[in-house]
């Protein structure tokens, strides 16, 4: 491909007169794209969730050892070496094989926590934000209330009730995490509600029914993307809190916050145990955090700098 | 121009490096002002307020200024020090600007924010700064100047407000005024008064003045003289009385724009401009 | 002055008590509603979610006497909104049944432990409010700067890292290797029988009773742990003060203070801050209820007698009163202060003073 026909390129994505939906799409998608990658930052956090995500789904490549079964002859309570790079723990178990597949199970909660509380929030923000009147009253009170709690606190009450484990860390997690996305939905809702685009399909006869799922819902997705990212690092950090407190995965799952609560008895002579998970926490939040705040910059600028 | 110069402009630049390349805000103004008073007027966008901020020290810092000659009563502005510059800001130069709304401080009373000036520039005691303050309030003729230095900046209406932030700027007595634009964001009913206050007070006082305006019959019925600024230059300067016979084509087009009582004109003019004026 | 402004000064009296009427309606309101959700969801999670809420309660090895009695008291047999009518008139009185751990009533053992958590609470937003705002501030001032970075990356640290994880690497570190601080406790085993508290703050019944050792003990206790807190709410405060600030610095009552020739200093701290300081009481109290709430973890790190420690002990003896007990707790203290910082902000603004 020659430079010109690059420059062209360039000149068709940027064109003020774009000719097509599509042109003025990947127009402004290339726009937001060259604002994220002139943020350096925001790229790191990319290549970290870029990498976990690789390092999830070739675990049992990158994984020289069982992540559950151990050498308990042998192998207990070892510090790093160049067998174990990040140590043993009282099972016998190599630590670094435990965090590579630990990975396949921060992303499970990340993603399903995603995928139960941005679509609850979405649902009712945007039928409080379109409907209006007692509904959204309603709705936005109830939300509210959510809003006004401490989310690790009644997570953990749910967690009692419903019984320890992985799923109901999930669910417990997803139940306290929706209000803002239904904030969220509602405001851009409101913006566009008494738009001449809506009003020109309530024209054409579409039930509310369908406005809202075919043409509302749709405009709310990028800021609520946006706002799920940034909320990322705060799930896997609930979530890995839950784990330490013994509420969240059990054993022998390789979930790294269940992997600081048994690196806990040894912290003083063997704190390696607990330090690789701790590490990988803080990584991969960090990643989150960084790919969030790159995210909002380039597709809101109005918010750069806060 | 004789020694009573105040204030001497000779080729003043302001640029701005932005992201999409070098913005020229201001390029090459000059003129000389005694203790008179002078408009500036163009269009929005066209320099003025960077004029005259530059000349109070107050360009952003990512901005470049420079010039040939800027000199307050011989001072050369652009080589003394930052600290010498901000002893005569608000002291011996002061400035007022646009909305009242916005130019004060919300959650200082007007009572405070006019001794705070008074008290940066002058060892005076707490009291006899009050003293002063009220009788500023007084002079821009406010009616219960006790009452209103309690006042926050929200209580009061825009013009009122206006009249506190003339009063904040003028109680150090400087030599020299540069008013931005001092009467756009108010309603028209109290446009005039506050005029009338800034225009005694000036005269007075014997200030010069910098009026910056984007209009141009509320600057010749106000000034002695009118600079007429055009994309960061000065296209004309002539005395307010000889208006009717500008030259430059801008001038006679802002000229035109100014709706007259008694004439219905069809279509409505619409004000030239040619890329070579700028130039 | 016109004759319309006179009328509206004198009109602004009684409009303002109308304001101020109707706002604390809208809090009573507020207030009011949130506390019955958060009495709706612990009702919940108690009773709708259990198969038998009795056994939740009283655990699988009480005798059958005392699990019917238990049952009746509950209400069980009644129907939903009248179970929750009295749950709702139980929990008003403060009553949140009995621990089975500790065989008290749940509210004493709450009164009992909730001091040590506002104690650690307290220290560590002091500590984070005291750098972080200034830290804040510089960063906003000196945008782009290398304290701005380094505001930056503290705060994303801050933001990203696992609170427990942290607290035992400073075990390891500052108790273990260094021995700068004391064991995880609120206080050495010496003092635990022979110092008496009064109002619970050990640090101050310490000081109010003159005892310097024990103060310089609970103090080497408390240290970490609410330094670790601390570092949380500074990341938070810090960040939010930055974000302030660059809002207020782009004002034009700033470009107009330049005018007046005030020096940078006094435009920053005595004019930008000032006006960023309304909101900051917000984040700072936020901030406050976020700790409370970060304390489940901490205090289980640190073996710290508070709240969360309760909660946490409860959890894993199934002891489900306490659990729930300590929750209404938290989520009320949470949601008293994050509507009294509503109103404090409201108090503040002089701008909202008159409605
Ligand atoms: N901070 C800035 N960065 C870049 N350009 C600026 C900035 N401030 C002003 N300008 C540019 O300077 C020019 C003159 O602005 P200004 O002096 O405010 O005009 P006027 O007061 O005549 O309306 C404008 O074209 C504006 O775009
Ligand atoms: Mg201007």
């Amino acid at each position: 491909m020659s430079a010109e026909t690059i420059q062209s390129r360039r000149e068709w994505l940027l064109s003020d007169r774009p000719a097509s939906r599509l042109q003025a799409r990947l127009g402004r998608a290339y726009v937001a794209w060259r604002r994220f990658s002139a943020n350096r930052l925001a790229l790191v956090g990319m290549l970290i969730i870029i990498a976990l995500v690789l390092v999830a789904a070739l675990a049992d490549v990158l994984a020289p050892y069982s992540a559950t079964v151990g050498d308990l002859k042998n192998a207990r309570l070892l510090p790093p070496s160049a067998a174990h790079w990040f140590g043993t723990d009282d099972l016998g178990r190599d630590i670094y094989s435990r965090i590579v597949y630990g990975a396949r199970w921060t992303l499970y909660v990340v993603i399903l926590v995603a995928i139960i509380a941005a679509p609850i929030g979405l649902l009712v923000g945007t039928v409080a934000g379109y409907a209006g009147g007692w509904t959204d009253t309603i709705l936005m009170r109830i939300t509210d209330i959510f809003l006004a709690f401490p989310k690790l606190v009644l997570a953990l009450a749910f967690v009692a009730a419903l019984g320890p484990g992985i799923e109901n860390a999930v669910l417990a997690i997803a139940i306290t995490s929706w209000p803002p996305y239904a904030r969220i939905a509602r405001a851009e809702t409101l913006t566009v509600r008494n738009s001449d685009y809506i009003k020109a399909v309530q024209l054409m006869g579409a039930s509310p029914f369908r406005i809202v799922l075919r043409h509302i819902m749709p405009l709310c997705i990028s800021s609520l993307i946006i706002r799920v990212t940034l909320d990322m690092a705060g799930i896997i950090l609930t979530a890995a809190g839950l784990g330490f407190l013994g509420l969240g995965a059990q054993p022998p799952l390789p979930e790294w916050g269940a992997m600081i609560a048994s690196g806990r008895r040894f912290i003083l002579d063997q704190w390696w145990v607990a330090a690789a998970p701790g590490a990988a926490i803080l990584i991969v939040s960090l990643g989150f955090n960084l790919l969030g705040d790159g995210l909002r910059d380039a597709l809101d600028p109005r918010s750069g700098d806060q | 121009m004789n020694g009573d110069t105040l204030l001497e402009v000779d080729d003043l630049r302001v640029t701005f490096p932005t992201r999409t390349g070098i913005v020229q805000a201001v390029r090459g103004v000059s003129f000389s002002l005694g203790r008179e008073r002078l408009g500036i007027v163009g269009e929005s966008g066209s320099g003025k307020s960077q004029t005259g901020r530059a000349i109070m020290g107050l360009t952003p810092p990512q901005a470049e200024v420079s010039a040939k000659k800027l000199a307050f009563n011989g001072i050369d502005l652009l080589s003394i020090s930052p600290r010498q510059r901000r002893s005569l800001r608000g002291n011996r130069i002061a400035m007022i600007l646009q909305d009242p709304k916005y130019s004060l401080d919300p959650v200082m009373t007007i009572g405070r924010q006019i001794v705070e000036t008074l008290r940066t520039h002058e060892k005076v005691s707490r009291a006899e700064a009050r003293e002063r303050a009220l009788a500023m309030l007084q002079a821009v003729q406010i009616r219960d100047p006790a009452r209103v230095f309690d006042l926050y900046p929200h209580e009061v209406s825009g013009g009122m407000g206006q009249r506190a932030m003339i009063a904040m700027m003028l109680i150090t007595g400087p030599e020299l005024m540069i008013a931005d634009e001092p009467t756009s964001a108010l309603d028209v009913t109290v446009q005039l008064d506050v005029l009338k206050i800034l225009d005694k007070l000036v005269a007075e006082r014997g200030m010069g003045l910098i009026f910056i305006s984007h209009d141009l019959r509320l600057v010749s019925s106000f000034c002695d003289r009118v600079v007429v600024m055009y994309a960061g230059k000065v296209v004309e300067q002539i005395k307010a009385s000889e208006l009717r016979d500008a030259q430059h084509p801008y001038t006679r087009g802002l000229l035109n724009c100014m709706p007259r009582i008694g004439f219905e004109r069809h279509p409505l003019p619409v004000l030239d401009r040619k890329p070579e004026w700028a130039a | 002055m016109s004759v319309a402004e006179n009328q509206v000064a004198a009109g602004r009296g009684s409009a303002r008590a109308v304001a101020i009427l109707s706002s604390l309606g809208r809090f009573l309101v507020v207030a009011v509603t949130t506390y019955l959700g958060l009495l709706a969801v612990t009702f919940f999670i108690g009773r709708v979610i259990p198969i038998d809420p009795v056994l939740a309660v009283l655990g699988d090895r009480a005798p059958t006497a005392v699990v019917e009695r238990t049952r009746r008291e509950m209400g069980l047999d009644l129907p939903w909104i009248e179970q929750f009518y009295l749950y709702v008139k139980a929990a008003l009185r403060g009553d949140f049944g009995t621990s089975v751990l500790t065989t008290n009533p749940v509210m004493a053992d709450i009164r009992r432990v909730f001091p040590a958590t506002i104690e650690l609470a307290t220290l560590g937003t002091i500590i984070g409010a005291v750098i972080g705002v200034p830290l804040g501030v510089l960063a906003a001032v000196k945008r782009g700067s290398l304290i701005d970075q380094i505001a930056r990356v503290v705060g994303l640290i801050g933001y990203s890292v696992p609170i427990f994880w942290l607290g035992l690497l400073g075990l390891v570190l500052f108790y273990a290797k260094l021995q700068w601080i004391a064991f995880p406790a609120r206080l050495d085993v010496v003092y635990e029988y022979t110092f008496t508290p009064i109002t619970g703050f050990y640090l101050l019944d310490a000081a109010i009773q003159g005892q310097w050792d024990v103060f310089h003990d609970a103090w080497r206790h408390i240290v970490l742990p609410a330094a670790l807190l601390g570092y949380l709410s500074l990341a938070y405060i810090s960040r939010m003060t930055r974000s302030f600030m660059l809002n207020e610095l782009a004002q034009e009552y700033i470009v107009a203070a330049r005018a007046k020739g005030l020096s940078e200093t006094r435009i920053i701290w005595g004019h930008a801050l000032r006006n960023a300081a309304v909101p900051m009481v917000t984040v700072i109290a936020l901030s406050y209820a976020n700790l409370l709430e970060g304390s489940v973890l901490t205090e289980t790190v640190f073996s710290w007698p508070g709240i969360g420690l309760y909660i946490t002990n409860s959890l894993q003896n199934a002891d489900m009163n306490a659990v729930l007990g300590g929750t209404i707790a938290i989520g009320s203290v949470f949601i008293a202060i994050n509507l009294l910082s509503d109103l404090l902000y409201r108090l503040l603004d002089p701008r909202t003073k008159t409605g």
